[in-house]
C-alpha cells in the first residue's frame, strides 16, 4: 500500500466514507433505493400527486354566487360536458382534427422515410436525419406563429396563389369554417411531422433486406412485396408515431387560437383556469385528454408499437 | 427488393418537397425579421437591420430571456440530477417494477400537454403556492428528467459493466467507482442530456402559461405581444432568436451523442423514450 499513501482518495477512504460504501456494497437493495429516492419521490409528489389533485378537483364544484370552490364531490362538471352541445361538439372537433393530422403525417412521413430507410446513401440519411430533427426543436410556438403569418390576408399564401386567381383555402378568422379547420389541420400537420418521420424511418431500417428479397424470389412483384411485406413490418412504427402526432393535437391549446377561432378542448380549458376561474370545471375538461389518452396507449400496445422501441 | 428507378425518383421528388414544407416557414420568418415595414404583406419591399437593435434593448425581452434562462437552467439541474440516478438504478440494477420507472418518467411528456399544466395549476393553487419562477422550475423539471435519463440509460446499455467490477476488485469503493469509472463514461451523454431539457424548457409555452404566473418566459412573453401590432417588428426578431437559441444546443447535443451512436440510434433515443 505505501506506494499509493500519497493517493488522497485511499487515505480518507478508511473513514466513514469507506464504511458506508462497504455497506452499501453489501447492500444493494439499499443502493438501489438511494437511487430511486430522489426521482421516484419527485414524480410521485410532483406528478402523480397533481394528476391526483386534478381527477380530486373535477369532482368539486364552484359556487355560482361566492365564486368559491365548494368541496363537495359530485359528477356535475361531468353531468355538463356530456349534456351540453357546445362542449360535445369540442371534443368531437378536437378528436377529429387529431385523427385528421395524424392520418396526414402518417401519409407525409412514410415516403421520405421510405426514401431515407431504404434509399438514401449513408451521407445522405445522416444529414436527413438531422435535417428532420433540427425544426423538431425549433421554438413550437414560434413555427406555429410563422403558419399565422403565411395565413394572413395579403400575405405570402395569397400572394402566391393570386396569379391563379385563387384565395387562400386557409383563413384564420372569416365566415367559412371549415378554411379555419384547414388552417388548424395543416399547421398541426407541420408541427407533429417530425414526430412521426423519425419513428417510421427507424421501423422501416429494422426490416431484414432479406426478408424483401425473399418476396421477390417467391414471385412478389415490388408493389405486392411492398403492400404484404413492408407494411404490415412498419405499421407498429408508424402506430407508434401516431401517439405522438395524437396526444399533441389533444393537449394543445395555443394553436388553434393563433390560426383560428375555433375552440379546441384546450382553449376551454385555459379560459376556466383564467378568465372564469373555474378550476373544478376546468380539470373535469382536462381529464377528457387523460381518458382518450389512455385508451389510445391501450390499442397501440395492442397493434405491438411498444414491442421494437 | 429493389424499387423501380421510377419509383426512387418519385420518392427522392416527395422528399424535396417535404424538406421544403418543413423549412420554408422557418424561412420565411427569418426574412420577416428584416422587413422594414411594420405589416405581414408579402412580398417585402425593403430590408433593414433596425428591428434587431430595438429588440436588443427592450427591456421586456431582456427581462424575458433572463426568466427563460434562470428557469432553464434550474430545471435542468434538477433534471440532470434526477435523471442520472434514475438511469443508474435501471441499468444497474434488476428489480421488480424496472418498466414502470421507465414509464412513469416518460408520462409528464406521453400525456397531452394541458393535462400536465392542468394538474400543476390545480395542484398549486390547493396547496396555496403562488405560481411564479419556482412553480415555472418544478413544471419543466418535471418534463425534462426523461432526457436525461434517455441519454445517460442509452449510454451505460452500450458501456460495459467490466470495468466497474474491475474498480471494485481493485479495491475501488462505491463513490470512487463512480467518480472514476461510471461517470466519465457517461459523461458527454449526460450533457447531450442537459442541453436538449434545457432547449425544451426554454421553448416550452403550453404547460409553462398554466405555471408561470405574473412571470414571463420569451415564449410567453411572444405570445403576450403577437396581440400587439405595433410590437410585431420586435416579436419578428424574437422569433427568430428563439430559433437559433433553442437550436444550437439541440446541435450540440446530436454531436455529443453521435461519436458512439449511429444517426439512427440518434434518432431513436431522441423521439422515441
Amino acid at each position: 500500500m505505501s506506494e499509493l499513501a500519497g493517493d488522497s482518495d485511499v487515505v480518507a477512504s478508511s473513514g466513514p466514507g469507506r464504511r458506508l460504501s462497504a455497506f452499501l456494497f453489501r447492500h444493494r437493495r439499499l443502493q438501489l433505493g438511494g437511487l430511486l429516492a430522489g426521482p421516484i419521490g419527485w414524480l410521485a409528489i410532483a406528478y402523480l400527486g397533481s394528476l391526483a389533485v386534478l381527477f380530486l378537483t373535477s369532482l368539486w364544484r364552484l359556487d355560482p354566487f361566492s365564486g368559491k370552490v365548494i368541496h363537495d364531490y359530485g359528477l356535475q362538471n361531468f353531468e355538463e360536458l356530456a349534456s351540453n352541445p357546445v362542449y360535445r361538439t369540442i371534443t368531437i372537433r378536437t378528436v377529429g382534427t387529431a385523427a385528421a393530422v395524424t392520418a396526414a403525417c402518417a401519409l407525409i412521413a412514410f415516403p421520405i422515410a421510405y426514401y431515407m430507410a431504404r434509399i438514401a446513401t449513408d451521407r445522405t440519411r445522416r444529414l436527413l436525419v438531422i435535417a428532420v430533427l433540427m425544426p423538431l426543436w425549433a421554438s413550437y410556438l414560434v413555427k406555429v406563429y410563422a403558419w399565422q403569418i403565411l395565413f394572413q390576408r395579403d400575405g405570402l399564401l395569397d400572394w402566391l396563389l393570386s396569379p391563379f386567381g385563387l384565395s387562400s383555402p386557409f383563413e384564420i378568422s372569416g365566415t367559412a369554417e371549415w378554411k379555419q379547420y384547414a388552417a388548424v389541420w395543416i399547421t398541426f400537420t407541420y408541427l407533429w411531422l417530425p414526430y412521426m418521420i423519425l419513428p417510421v424511418y427507424a421501423g422501416l431500417e429494422r426490416i431484414p433486406s432479406s426478408l424483401l428479397e425473399a418476396s421477390s424470389d417467391l414471385g412478389g412483384r415490388s408493389g405486392t412485396t411492398f403492400r404484404r411485406v413492408v407494411l404490415p413490418l412498419a405499421f407498429p412504427a408508424v402506430v407508434a408515431g401516431s401517439i405522438f402526432t395524437f396526444s399533441l393535437t389533444l393537449g394543445d391549446y395555443i394553436t388553434p387560437q393563433l390560426v383560428s377561432s375555433t375552440q379546441f378542448i384546450g382553449n376551454v380549458v385555459y379560459a376556466n383556469v383564467g378568465i372564469a376561474n373555474n378550476l373544478p370545471f376546468a380539470a373535469a375538461y382536462a381529464t377528457v385528454p387523460v381518458a382518450i389518452m389512455v385508451v389510445y396507449l391501450v390499442v397501440a400496445r395492442r397493434l405491438g408499437a411498444f414491442e421494437h422501441v | 427488393m429493389t424499387e423501380r428507378p421510377l419509383t426512387r425518383w418519385l420518392l427522392r421528388i416527395v422528399t424535396w418537397l417535404v424538406l421544403v414544407f418543413i423549412y420554408a416557414p422557418l424561412v420565411v420568418i427569418v426574412l420577416y425579421s428584416f422587413n422594414a415595414r411594420r405589416t405581414l404583406n408579402w412580398p417585402l419591399e425593403e430590408l433593414t437591420l433596425k428591428w434587431w437593435g430595438k429588440a436588443f434593448d427592450n427591456p421586456g425581452v431582456r427581462d424575458a430571456l433572463w426568466t427563460s434562462v434562470k428557469a432553464g437552467l434550474g430545471a435542468t439541474a434538477i433534471a440532470l440530477v434526477l435523471g442520472t440516478l434514475a438511469a443508474l438504478a435501471v441499468s444497474r440494477y434488476a428489480f421488480f417494477g424496472r418498466d414502470t420507472v421507465s414509464f412513469l418518467l416518460l408520462l409528464p411528456i406521453a400525456l397531452p400537454g394541458i393535462v400536465t399544466g392542468m394538474a400543476l395549476n390545480a395542484t398549486f393553487n390547493t396547496a396555496g403556492i403562488s405560481l411564479g419562477m419556482f412553480t415555472i422550475i418544478v413544471g419543466h423539471a418535471t418534463f425534462c428528467v426523461v432526457l436525461v435519463y434517455n441519454n445517460a440509460a442509452a449510454r451505460l446499455r452500450r458501456t460495459s459493466r467490466s470495468f466497474e467490477e474491475a474498480s471494485g476488485d481493485l479495491g475501488g469503493d462505491t463513490w470512487q467507482t463512480f467518480r472514476r469509472v461510471t461517470f466519465p463514461q457517461m459523461r458527454s451523454a449526460l450533457l447531450a442530456g442537459a442541453l436538449l431539457a434545457f432547449a425544451l424548457s426554454f421553448d416550452e409555452v403550453i404547460v409553462t402559461t398554466f405555471t408561470a404566473g405574473p412571470d414571463q418566459t420569451l415564449p410567453i412573453w411572444i405570445l403576450a405581444n403577437l396581440a400587439r401590432p405595433n410590437q410585431l417588428p420586435i416579436v419578428n426578431v424574437v422569433a427568430v432568436a428563439v430559433i437559433v437559441l433553442s437550436i444550437i444546443p439541440v446541435w450540440i447535443a446530436t454531436r455529443l451523442s453521435a461519436d458512439t451512436t449511429s444517426s439512427r440510434s440518434v434518432a431513436r433515443e431522441i423521439t422515441e423514450p
